[in-house]
């Protein structure tokens, strides 16, 4: 009996401990420890920069990739001197509700700048937010249309102060129709699987159609999956072997599809396998034979095994931070900590601006400034908040991302 | 004079005094809420918490109706919300040029969005509530999954020739000018954020008086007895499956209502929202407000919400400590030696109060 009264005291002192710690750490605390950004002696002439995104839960490894590379970032900047940046990363658990409290916890810590959300699907419920109080947000991977639309069915009211670092879907779909035309030797069969109830996978896919049917590919099967069934692909791969597929897209992220690389390769069934950035990462997945990887394709802005200057950089240093090989997620949280500081330096704002006013200031700049990065040269985006940076095809050799044309 | 003390007595007599705290409590908090907005000293954060607690509250608040008052245990209340909000954003956006007035508009989604999600409460309840046992769990369990994958694949939207509908694959092409409301797995996007704390608060209300009307009722305590002894209430003429399938309407027709108003507050919402996730931190509230205890199931549920926020300062350890007071909780609030110890508490108040 003893114990458990040991056990009920020890819990509820921990719980008033964790009470005791939440009341001073409470988020509307102006600028609490929970940037950790190792900004403490940059804080007071730093843009304040807000983020959401999950650390916890089924899309943690996005969030977190982000995360790790806005941070090193935010220190590389901040060591330069000039433009100072003061990062508060808040959880959102991919949930547009938790997005939503979110954005009032940046908002209530004084938010200046912010890199939106991770994941489109809170990326659309807190845009308009952003768009309400008029402060302006690149996020680094909501590539749904949505995060920068307001009516997605007819292309209009964009927002205008809601930037995108990736690609949009429907641009992956078409360029990797586009790619797949003109490269018609990788495989005259076509067949797609995707997952039927992600946005992403869904976004692809319906442009990667229309645009094939324009293109004349022949498409002989479509298969689809959900997250429910997404551990057993041997029926679609079967249905995919009978009509001949020879080149299987694959607009998925990379988790699922090393399952069905493994499967496709267990049931000696070796299409082309052609996948979009949401491939990228596949090398690096624990318990996954990255030899069943050889001869994949995939669109993709990044690569880790770059060898200009800008890439080896920050590869090593988010290799010595978490020690693993940044994805694309990554790359692009890194690029729009860099856009930012360049717009801010361009447009000459100040950190004692309003977010309103360093919203007004930095949307002309954003729209007429190139940019160069990690994930493209010579990014430029359009007033709608698309950025224009051209997809390129690489295919794994060797364990290496190669280039192709 | 004599009547009004009489009435004021019967307000907080044995039998009406949590009907009486429940309403006080709601009143009183949007009462304060409204007066610190007034004064701007709301926080962004709490702002933003206050329509989805309205929601979670009556959608917890039906669900208790289910698994308190009528004993069946509902696992699907997050379905049930789906319906209503996928039906509330919808006939929102129907009406939205016909009606431009967003309060009536709200009204109007809300309501239809109860009568769909009791509609869909009839359709399960027919076959399986005339069953003893655990079968409704079973069934709402499957409800809400079932839903999930429908509002999944479902692709509707209208223009000026009317209503489009498909099926798995997207084959609605609009007008120009036209709107998809629901689109897939992408969801209802752009829906204008038109659910306000006051319409919340009204709608806590109306539930808390169809609750404890219903309590108080012929049909209430035919519905308790049911819950009690089935065979005894059968003895007596009670129809169980009839009076069964009133209290899993009304839960279900609040669940859709909570559903339209938190559909209403969002831009954005997906169908994966209200899976079975949600479904049971519903059913959290419930248990831990106590089932049958209206008052509780209030502030255990804005308690819940409110609390991960709050503990946004832990960073990564705030679910671990979410879990381990949620534990703590259910540990003191059963320990017997607390419970006697509060209860001589408030008898001391009372005594007090009756001396006076």
């Amino acid at each position: 009996m003893n114990y458990r009264r040991l056990l009920k005291g020890g819990l509820a002192a921990v719980t008033a401990l964790a009470m005791a710690a939440c009341s001073s750490g409470s988020p509307s605390g102006s600028s609490d420890s929970s940037s950790a950004s190792g900004s403490s002696d940059a804080a007071a002439a730093a843009f304040k920069l807000g983020a959401s995104g999950p650390t916890t839960g089924g899309a943690a490894v996005y969030g977190n990739a982000v995360k790790n590379a806005a941070e090193i970032a935010v220190e590389e900047i901040n060591a330069k001197g000039g433009i100072q940046f003061e990062l508060n990363f808040q959880d959102d658990a991919h949930d547009p509700e938790k997005a939503d409290t979110a954005y009032g916890v940046l908002k209530d810590w004084g938010m200046q700048v912010s890199m939106l959300t991770v994941t489109s699907a809170p990326g659309q419920a807190v845009a308009p937010r952003y768009d309400e109080d008029n402060i302006l947000a690149v996020t680094p991977s909501g590539s749904s249309l949505a995060v920068i639309y307001a009516d997605t069915t007819n292309m209009t009211g964009a927002y205008g102060n809601v930037f995108q670092m990736c690609f949009t879907d429907p641009n992956q779909g078409t360029a990797s129709a586009d790619y797949l035309a003109a490269h018609k030797d990788l495989g005259d069969k076509i067949g797609i699987l995707y997952k039927n109830d992600d946005n992403y996978s869904t976004g692809i896919y319906e442009k990667f159609v229309e645009e094939a049917a324009v293109k004349g590919l022949d498409i002989v099967y479509e298969g689809s999956f959900t997250s429910d069934s997404e551990t057993d692909f041997t029926v679609q791969l079967s249905q995919a072997q009978e009509a001949g597929v020879n080149l299987l897209f694959l607009p998925i992220y990379y988790d699922p599809a090393s399952l069905i690389l493994t499967q496709a390769n267990s049931m000696d069934y070796a299409p082309t396998f052609f996948g979009c950035d949401g491939m990228d990462g596949i090398l690096s997945l624990e318990g996954f034979n990255a030899e069943l990887a050889e001869g994949l394709y995939m669109l993709t802005p990044f690569s880790a095994d770059a060898t200009d200057e800008k890439t080896v950089n920050f590869v090593k240093k988010y290799q010595d931070k978490t020690g693993e090989t940044p994805n694309q997620f990554a790359a692009d949280a890194y690029d729009v900590v860099y856009a930012l500081a360049q717009a801010l330096e361009e447009a000459g704002a100040t950190p004692d601006m309003s977010a309103s006013d360093i919203c007004d200031l930095l949307v002309p700049v954003f729209t007429s400034m190139t940019f160069d990065g990690i994930t493209g040269e010579g990014m430029t985006w359009a007033e709608t908040g698309e950025v224009s940076k051209s997809p390129t095809a690489v295919i794994i050799e060797n364990g290496v991302y190669v280039g192709v044309e | 004079m004599k009547k009004n003390a009489n009435v004021f007595s019967k307000l907080f007599d044995e039998k009406h005094r949590g009907r009486t705290v429940s309403f006080l409590i709601v009143i009183c908090v949007y009462v304060l809420i409204e007066l610190l907005q007034a004064a701007g000293s709301l926080s962004s954060l709490f702002k933003s918490l206050l329509v989805p607690a309205c929601c979670y509250i009556v959608a917890a608040l039906g669900l208790n109706m289910n698994v308190g008052i009528s004993g069946e245990l509902n696992l699907g209340q997050a379905g049930f919300m789906s319906v209503g909000a996928f039906t509330g954003i919808c006939v929102s956006g129907l009406l939205a040029e016909t009606i431009p007035n967003t309060v009536i508009r709200l009204i109007i989604a809300i309501i239809a969005g109860a009568i769909i999600a009791a509609v869909m409460g009839w359709l399960i309840g027919v076959p399986v509530l005339k069953l003893q046992g655990d079968y409704l769990a079973i069934v709402t369990l499957a409800f809400g999954q079932i839903i999930k994958s429908l509002i999944t694949n479902l692709y509707f939207g209208f223009d000026e020739n009317g209503l489009h509908m498909s099926f798995v694959n997207n084959n609605v092409k609009l007008a120009p000018g036209g709107k998809m409301l629901i689109n897939g797995p992408i969801g209802a996007t752009g829906t204008p954020r038109i659910a306000t704390f006051t319409i919340g608060v009204c709608l806590v209300l109306a539930s808390l008086v169809i609750i404890y009307n219903l309590i108080y009722s012929k049909s209430g305590r035919a519905i308790m007895s049911c819950r009690d002894n089935r065979i005894a209430a059968e003895s007596i003429g009670i129809k169980v499956a009839d009076i069964k399938m009133l209290a899993f309407i009304v839960s279900a027709s609040l669940a859709g209502a909570a559903g339209a108003l938190y559909g209403m507050n969002y831009s954005t919402l997906a169908a994966n929202k209200f899976d079975f996730n949600t479904s049971i931190l519903i059913l959290v509230y419930v248990v831990l407000g106590g089932l049958g205890n209206m008052t509780g199931t209030i502030i255990s549920t804005a308690v819940l919400l409110v609390l991960p926020e709050m503990l946004r300062g832990l960073q990564d350890y705030r679910m671990l400590i979410y879990a381990m007071v949620l534990i703590v909780i259910m540990l003191v609030s059963n320990n017997e030696a607390l419970k006697t110890r509060f209860g001589k508490l408030t008898e001391g108040f009372r005594k007090k109060k009756g001396a006076q």
